[in-house]
């Protein structure tokens, strides 16, 4: 299977400061991809340069095997939602229809009216007084009545409240079983994307620190707690990705595609959300090595 | 036709509470051979969870036997749990309510009841294995 997004070394600079940089990621189809990160790690930057909408100062991206916005056949197979779903406020729902009809070779026009009546949309309400999930969802079948075969969402429910950002990701889930669509979408929460992702990547100051179908990432990392020992002192193949001490315990998270076979170490499972937030801690502060002074005490 | 739900900080996997809600329910009697189980799409969108998660757990059903997928239909029940036990199910239930309130008369707390049910549990399926 081709990859959707496929990255060698990628890089974006904005006046001197790399937003994105040394990206290489290969996201097999068929998956529902979270790409996390907090607030300006270049989450957005990577999904323009998908879109083409920026282009790369370093390395190379193709996406579904072309170059981003290579041209019109290029632009119909991906749908893209930017942030905040932007919409023409003025415009009534049914132009926003027509207009998606017009812009797009491959609309469903059957599909789009479809999801409007289950969303029990008012085609003659402008989409400017619409509620914040409306306006999302009124977005998000633009993006998926061009029929793409790769849809990409930038942070689609940072602004919805709680029930609207559970309406939306069962929208957007209805939507994937439908029609085995690949989808990319961003958030500063994994929390929000637990359910729906089967792979994640994260991406903390302009550099992918993981990525991977989620099974697998949760099998290769455990979470050891036992007496204090020196994360240097660990077997090779045994990669600390946190480490937190007290005076006689230590307590890690490691990533090893073998069993723990040390008994001295109580062996636990570790849930996606802070396996995630691992990596954040870990690029936010470099625990240096071997230096004791320095090892976070904690209760 | 069952309903899922989804414990979100049990810290099992969906997948597999997907499976246990399957199993429970042949265990229980709620699901028959024939039944048909909720559609992955309708699965997807009533949880918000990925349609892959539900067709993982329904095709680890149907490895063990359990239910059949038939394409563009639906997937149904094949197999059973119950062991044709379920008729014994009622009075092994009474002789436990007696025991759990002779347990109770002995001043046994709620956490020490699931505790001796455990530890003499473990025991006996280890005395089964030996």
């Amino acid at each position: 299977m081709t990859a959707v997004i496929e990255t060698e070394g990628l890089g974006k600079q904005y006046r001197g400061r790399w937003a994105l940089a040394g990206c290489t990621l290969s996201i097999p189809a068929g998956h529902v991809v979270g790409l996390v990160g907090p607030n300006g790690a270049g989450k957005t930057t990577l999904l323009n340069l998908a879109t083409g909408e920026l282009a790369p100062s370093a390395g190379t991206i193709e996406v579904l095997g072309n170059r981003p916005a290579a041209g019109p056949a290029q632009l119909a197979r991906v749908g893209y939602l930017a942030q905040d779903a932007p919409l023409y406020a003025g415009l009534p729902v049914a132009d926003h229809l027509r207009l998606g009809a017009h812009l797009n070779p491959g609309w469903d026009a059957g599909m789009a009216r479809r999801r409007i009546e289950r969303l029990d949309l008012d085609l003659r309400q402008k989409a400017g007084t619409l509620s914040g999930g409306q306006r999302a969802q009124l977005a998000l079948t633009l993006a998926t009545a061009k029929r793409p075969e790769l849809l990409i969402l930038d942070e689609p429910v940072a602004s919805l409240d709680p029930l609207a950002r559970r309406e939306f990701l069962q929208d957007l889930m209805e939507t994937v079983g439908e029609d085995q669509v690949s989808v990319v979408l961003s958030s500063h929460l994994i929390s929000d994307l637990e359910r729906a992702c089967d792979y994640v990547i994260v991406l903390v100051d302009s550099r992918v620190r993981v990525a991977g179908p989620v099974d697998e990432l949760l099998a290769t990392h455990h979470l050891l707690s036992g007496p204090r020992r020196d994360p240097a002192s660990l077997p090779a193949g045994l990669q600390v990705i946190s480490a937190s001490h007290t005076d006689r315990q230590s307590t890690l998270l490691v990533r090893t595609s073998g069993p723990v076979l040390d008994p001295a170490w109580a062996v636990s499972e570790v849930g996606l959300e802070d396996l995630v937030l691992a990596y954040m801690r870990q690029a936010a502060r470099p625990a240096p090595r071997n230096d004791h002074r320095h090892l976070e005490v904690r209760k | 036709m069952i309903e899922f739900h989804l414990a979100g900080r049990s810290g099992v996997a969906p997948y597999l509470q997907l499976i246990h809600q399957v199993r429970h329910a042949l265990r229980l009697g709620l699901l028959h051979e024939g039944d048909q189980l909720p559609k992955v799409k309708d699965v997807a969108a009533g949880l918000a969870i990925n349609p892959n998660t539900v067709l993982k757990a329904y095709r680890e059903l149907e490895y063990e036997g359990l239910v059949a997928a038939r394409p563009g239909i639906g997937t149904f029940v094949t197999g059973t749990l119950d062991g044709g036990s379920l008729a014994a199910h009622g009075p092994l239930r009474l002789e436990l309510q007696r025991w759990l309130a002779k347990a109770r008369r002995a001043g046994l707390d709620d956490e020490s009841i699931e505790a001796l049910f455990a530890s003499t549990f473990r025991a006996a399926s280890e005395e089964d294995i030996a």
